[in-house]
């Protein structure tokens, strides 16, 4: 019926009470599972299985509960109870990861199973946000919205969402999964940076294919992905998926953490033989039993409100005038949105990137001004991205100047996205208990020292990208500038590499030279870019330039100061 | 903890035989996956079992499976999720039916994973009260994808109801 259809959630699975019952008695499992801890029924080492599948990690100063955002796509209901959470149960602020997921810093064990009870509310859990599983499938930020898609690549997320969720064998694996899905030929999701990458177009009757990348990630080893497998059918998905894994299972290593990920074994056994293995996996399979039928497929896609794309003949128009009337207006449109299917629409990126802040961190009270936002100008509909930022993806062109108006009047308004402002940081030593070094303030230094957007628009596309230990969570590797903190004999030092990318043009940045002391780092950065805007060749972008010319012709600003 | 089926503690009518220890003559027996030839040459029809460590390929069970009543495979640490694969890999690529026995120290919060991979019954080295064990079996009652327990879908989606 009309009037159920009506009241979906736009761009996300909508729950049933099915769903609800399955989040209610994980609940209820989770809270038992505290209470034997606390009674002393688990050790610590037992139990943090348990936990770390209900994204519970315990971090440098507190336990850090990481929330699940499958696809990165949530309601303004959802964001609301975030807010509620940060401002209850945290010191009134949490923080968008790379995963496109929301994390709290400062979690008390006993309170943890009521705070998963608040998110069961709202059909929210940090269910395999962590441990050794698959974990939550990454998608397009842009995702049924983008003038350049193919296919809305969330209706296949929600299927491997659905799909991975507890799965009885893969719940213990040699270590964690991540899997990224795109539908557009411009990736968005650095699908060869993951476990599994999926870049799915339409095939034949309509049906999707999907090109399956394997082993790529970052982490201590960063390998580029490699193709396992061309124009697999939709209705072999899953038992695709499954044989890959169920390869990995087996043979992945586990006698040491840090060789323990796919792209090590795809290494060692070699592409072919790898490939051999899953081949063989795939056809002893009950093909049957694992088929994904377009019935179930398309049970899922009913399960998606669909926003009702209505707006005026002329806003494009008045969105051109609205430009026109005011600069900075337009310098924002310029930087902050994305084209839109739609030629009455466009994708509004909100900067969680303020000058001189802290990349990802965001207020209870800006969680709360982000719902309303989504409610007056998106079909109530957030998306978060992989760069730690927030997308309203369906925004009336006529009405984008208002939102605009809003987001400055908040201190969202920066206008900065793909530019050196958009600094992805891990949370590094100020939090977590693996990290070398400060990530944060070297981000925080370097965004207030480029803040000028005059000048970040004169630069041009730059992503800087920061780590504050070699596991690598800021994905300094892919960064066109990356920047690795190391400890030198208790000193903080950072070591530069140049020329990564997460895009279509992926690459592994190479390191420079020697690492930097902490306070000549965000100098010897300036200076570089200096470098680059003598050395381009018209409107260049840093990464041409420094692939023309080569790390040579930058070592010596880096290292030799005038 | 006593033998564990379906939540509830059997009697073991199973011998295991462990090192180097003789092989009974008579009765139901669990040898070493390396001895499992001395196991098959014993005479007479008793029952036979074998017990493999996570890192045995089940493909080199196939020639002895039509002579094995059971198969305990071993969760060295909980962390070590081979197990779940070996046993779903017995059940739906060697068509195995008789008992798989989950060994070692799996914990109770995985038990509903050993049943959805094939795994029949449970003795763990663990002291855990058995309506721990019962509880994580009964506490989910949905799931959302296939296993070889064969759940029927329900509705829309990947889900099915667990009995």
């Amino acid at each position: 019926m009309s009037t159920d259809t009506a009241t979906l959630p736009v761009g996300r699975y909508a729950y049933d009470q099915v769903d609800r019952t399955f989040l209610s008695q994980r609940v209820a499992q989770f809270r038992e599972q505290v209470n034997r801890r606390i009674a002393g029924d688990l050790s610590e080492d037992e139990f943090k299985p348990l936990r770390l599948m209900n994204g519970l990690y315990l971090q440098l100063h507190a336990y850090m509960l990481r929330v699940a955002v499958p696809y990165g796509m949530m309601g303004s209901d959802q964001m609301r109870m975030l807010a509620h959470i940060a401002r209850t149960y945290d010191r009134d602020y949490g923080h968008f990861t790379t995963r496109q997921n929301m994390q709290f810093n400062w979690i008390r064990l006993e309170d943890t199973p009521d705070i998963l009870e608040h998110l069961a509310g709202v059909d929210m859990h940090a269910i395999q946000t962590s441990g050794n599983c698959i974990r939550n499938v990454t998608c397009d930020e842009f995702a049924g919205a983008a003038a350049d898609e193919l296919l809305d690549p969330r209706i296949h997320a929600e299927v491997l969402r659905q799909w991975s969720t507890l799965h009885p064998e893969f719940s213990f694996l040699p270590r964690k999964f991540k899997i990224a899905i795109s539908g557009s030929p411009h990736d968005r999701v650095a699908a060869r940076f993951h476990d599994i990458g999926l870049v799915a177009r339409p095939g034949p009757q309509g049906r999707p294919v999907f090109d399956v990348f394997v082993g790529g990630g970052l982490g201590r080893t960063p390998i580029i992905g490699v193709q396992l497998r061309d124009n697999l059918p939709e209705e072999d998905l899953v038992a695709y998926l499954e044989a890959i894994v169920r390869v990995y299972n087996a043979y992945g290593r586990r006698d040491n953490m840090y060789k323990a990920r796919i792209k090590i074994l795809v290494q060692a056994l070699g592409l072919e033989a790898f490939r051999e293995k899953v081949d063989a996996e795939f056809a002893l399979m009950d093909r049957a039993d694992y088929r994904l039928d377009p019935a179930i497929v398309e049970g899922i896609r009913a399960r998606f409100g669909i926003p009702e794309l209505v707006a005026p003949a002329d806003a494009a128009q008045t969105l051109a005038a609205d430009r026109k009337a005011d600069p900075a207006f337009d310098r924002w449109v310029r930087t902050n949105t994305h084209p839109h299917r739609n030629d009455g629409f466009i994708s509004a990126v909100i900067s969680i990137k303020p000058d001189g802040g802290i990349p990802g961190d965001v207020t209870a009270d800006q969680m709360d001004l982000i719902a309303e936002l989504a409610d007056g100008w998106s079909f109530g509909e957030i998306r978060v991205t992989h760069m730690q930022n927030v997308v309203l993806g369906h925004v009336r062109k006529d009405r984008l100047r208002d939102l605009w108006t809003r987001l400055v009047a908040a201190g969202l308004g920066t206008p900065n996205i793909g530019l050196v402002g958009d600094i992805i940081a891990c949370p590094g030593l100020d939090y977590c208990s693996l990290a070398n070094a400060r990530s944060i303030p070297i981000a925080q230094k370097l965004s207030a020292r480029f803040a000028d957007p005059e000048l970040q628009e004169r630069i041009g596309r730059l992503h800087i990208n920061i780590s504050g230990c070699i596991n690598a969570c800021g994905h300094h590797h892919a960064g066109h500038i990356g920047i690795l903190g190391v400890d030198k004999r208790g000193e903080e030092f950072f070591q530069l590499t140049l020329g990564g990318s997460a895009a279509n043009d992926v690459a592994i940045g190479q390191i420079i030279g020697p690492a930097l002391p902490e306070d000549e780092t965000v100098d010897a950065i300036a200076r570089l870019i200096d470098t680059y805007l003598v050395l381009r060749q018209g409107d260049e972008q840093f990464i041409d330039t420094y692939r023309r010319l080569g790390a040579a012709s930058f070592k010596d600003a880096v290292y030799a100061p005038a | 903890m006593p033998l564990l089926e379906n939540g509830h503690i059997k009697d073991d009518t199973w011998a295991t035989v462990t090192g180097d220890a003789p092989i009974p003559a008579t009765g139901a027996v669990i040898v070493p996956f390396a001895r499992l030839e001395e196991g098959l040459a014993r005479a007479g029809d008793a029952p036979l079992g074998v017990a493999i460590g996570p890192d045995v390929d089940v493909a080199l069970l196939r020639p002895a499976l039509p002579r094995l009543g059971l198969v305990a495979v071993t969760f060295t640490t909980f962390r070590d999720g081979r197990a779940f694969t070996q046993a779903r890999a017995l059940r739906e690529h060697l068509s195995f039916a008789g008992e798989i026995r989950a060994t070692g120290k799996p914990l109770p919060d995985q038990y509903e994973f050993m049943l959805r991979c094939g795994i029949t019954t449970v003795q763990t080295e663990r002291a855990e009260d058995i309506s721990v064990w019962r509880q994580a079996h009964e506490i989910i009652s949905v799931a959302y994808q296939p296993s070889v327990l064969h759940e029927r879908r329900q509705g829309l989606g990947l889900r099915r109801f667990l009995s």
